[in-house]
């Protein structure tokens, strides 16, 4: 339960909760996922994958949405906005 | 590349929450092979999240640990997002599975309807089973000040698990008026383990004012929200807030219903007595037939489960069971019926469609749906419409009519192997 574990959001590490999301570690950090097409900052809205809002790149892949994607040890997560 | 599996099953469920694992269970237990797909990281849907700090309900024990003793075929993190003639394709984050099945079983469950107003697009403007989601999935709320607005009774269980979980839950605002909530409450009279649940929730938030005919105007903030502005008619008042947690009611997930034809009525997909679809072989449980909430989705999924296995079983016990339990839906249909305030929230520069930052006056212009859709790029962003077209729909009477695959945006490598020859329609011998 009170296991932690570290990921990296542009760079910065951050701890979470085992078990956490993505969406998490954003939360706790930057607290902005994306910059929409006008170029707004946007953080998750629904919590549960449907709004697309909290779209990150995780290692490497992008638009991932980080409200569906278990945080692992050491990911690299890039938040732009 | 992605690995392309196949697999075949005598019953596909779609959804892992309640509806769904009471589904596969079922099937399972009867003799059935069985998948269980979500695109959840863990089973339980949103109402029996897992994480650090899950919300507690008897059900969820005793139905997870059903599902792990069965033999269903638990595929989590996997998204169904094209069906046709007995195959379903599914992309998961490092593969494509195509699956083979005999029956299908539709548990999507529901969403929430989001509603424009100004500052909606705000970071920390959550829904609010969005923010319970996300507390669940482990965000700490330890002292934050949190405004809690929209409508039904979703309001008083968010409220009372961020409490717990140690916010400062500044208000509940409910915009339904105190004599419909009394009507309500007579109105339950005859389910007397519902109003002691109300009853508890409200006990286990009481720190929090409850304001009824209070509605939420305007998210102010400039890079993130700082206040909210609240409605009681006769004022606005403005609270500085951490967080917003808002809920207009929760609108079923009917993407793959609609993509495969089966009928839909006033918002919910048509089911016989045995919970089959128009489309033969096809069945439908729990909130896309109706938002009916957990027991009354484990019921509406142990009828599917057992009718597409072929188990003839006495279900008079169970569809007695589902019958009480869609009054309690009427009911609260009727009381928590939004105020037409509500619709004009939205100024003309608000945006309504957030994944292509399209204003409402924009979409407006439009006679349509698909007109709005088409001049104007509404609804065609990564959510698909998810939350613009339900607002639209309750703003202007739009509807959503149709749904065409793929169901979620997936990579491009799986739309390619769904287009090439040897791929479904051929494995079914190639039917005309």
């Amino acid at each position: 339960m009170s296991e932690t574990l570290t990921v990296r959001v542009n760079g910065t590490p951050v701890d979470v909760a085992a078990g956490s999301t993505v969406a998490v570690a954003v939360l706790l950090s930057t607290g902005v996922c994306r910059a929409s097409v006008s170029g707004q900052p946007r953080a998750p809205l629904c919590g549960m994958g449907v709004c697309f809002e909290c779209r990150v790149e995780i290692n490497g892949q992008i638009h991932q949405r980080s409200c569906q994607v278990m945080c692992e040890a050491n990911m690299e997560i890039i938040a732009h906005g | 590349m992605d690995s392309v599996a196949q697999r075949s099953f005598d019953v596909a469920v779609i959804g892992a929450g309640p509806a769904g694992i009471a589904a596969a269970v079922a099937a399972s237990e009867s003799g059935a092979r069985v998948a269980l797909i979500d695109d959840n990281p863990a089973p339980g849907g949103q109402i029996w999240r897992s994480g650090p700090h899950p919300a507690h309900h008897r059900e969820a024990g005793h139905w997870l640990d059903q599902l792990s003793k069965s033999g269903v075929t638990l595929m989590a993190g996997t998204r169904a997002f094209y069906v046709q003639n007995g195959a379903l394709e599914a992309e998961s984050d490092h593969s494509l599975c195509q699956l083979l099945y005999g029956k299908l079983i539709l548990a999507t469950g529901a969403r929430e309807l989001f509603l424009p107003f100004p500052g909606w697009t705000l970071p920390n403007v959550f829904g609010a089973g969005g923010l319970q989601a996300l507390v669940k999935s482990g965000l700490p709320v330890e002292g934050k000040r949190v405004v809690i607005a929209g409508t039904g009774p979703l309001l008083l269980a968010v409220a009372a698990y961020l409490s717990e979980r140690g916010a400062e839950v500044l208000c509940i605002c409910e915009q339904a008026p105190s004599s419909a909530l009394r009507a309500f409450s007579l109105a339950m009279a005859s389910f007397p383990g519902k109003l002691v649940e109300a009853a508890q929730l409200r006990f286990r938030s009481r720190r929090a004012p409850y304001l009824t005919s209070s509605w939420l105007v305007a998210a102010i903030g400039q890079k993130r929200l700082q206040s909210v502005q609240i409605s009681d008619h006769r004022r606005v008042k403005e609270i500085a807030c951490d967080y917003l947690a808002c809920g207009f009611h929760l609108i079923p997930n009917l993407e793959l219903a609609r993509a495969l034809g089966c009928h839909v009525t006033e918002g919910s997909v048509e089911v016989s007595e045995i919970q089959e679809t128009s489309q033969p072989g096809v069945y439908c449980a729990g909130e896309p037939t109706g938002i009916g909430g957990m027991e009354l989705s484990i019921v509406e999924g142990q009828i599917a489960g057992y009718a597409a296995a072929g188990r003839i079983i006495s279900t008079k016990q169970l569809l007695r069971t589902r019958a009480r339990y869609r009054k309690v839906v009427k009911a609260m249909k009727k009381a928590f019926a939004l105020r037409p305030e509500l619709a004009t929230l939205a100024k003309s520069d608000t945006l309504l469609c957030r994944c292509e930052d399209i204003s409402l006056a924009d979409a407006q212009k439009h006679a349509s749906w698909r007109a709005a859709k088409l001049h104007s790029r509404c609804g065609m962003g990564p959510c698909q419409g998810r939350v613009c077209g339900a607002a639209a729909e309750f703003l202007f009477g739009w509807t959503m009519d149709s749904s065409r695959p793929p169901i979620f945006p997936v990579r491009c490598s799986s739309l390619a192997a769904i287009s090439s020859p040897e791929k479904p329609a051929q494995r079914h011998g190639g039917s005309p």
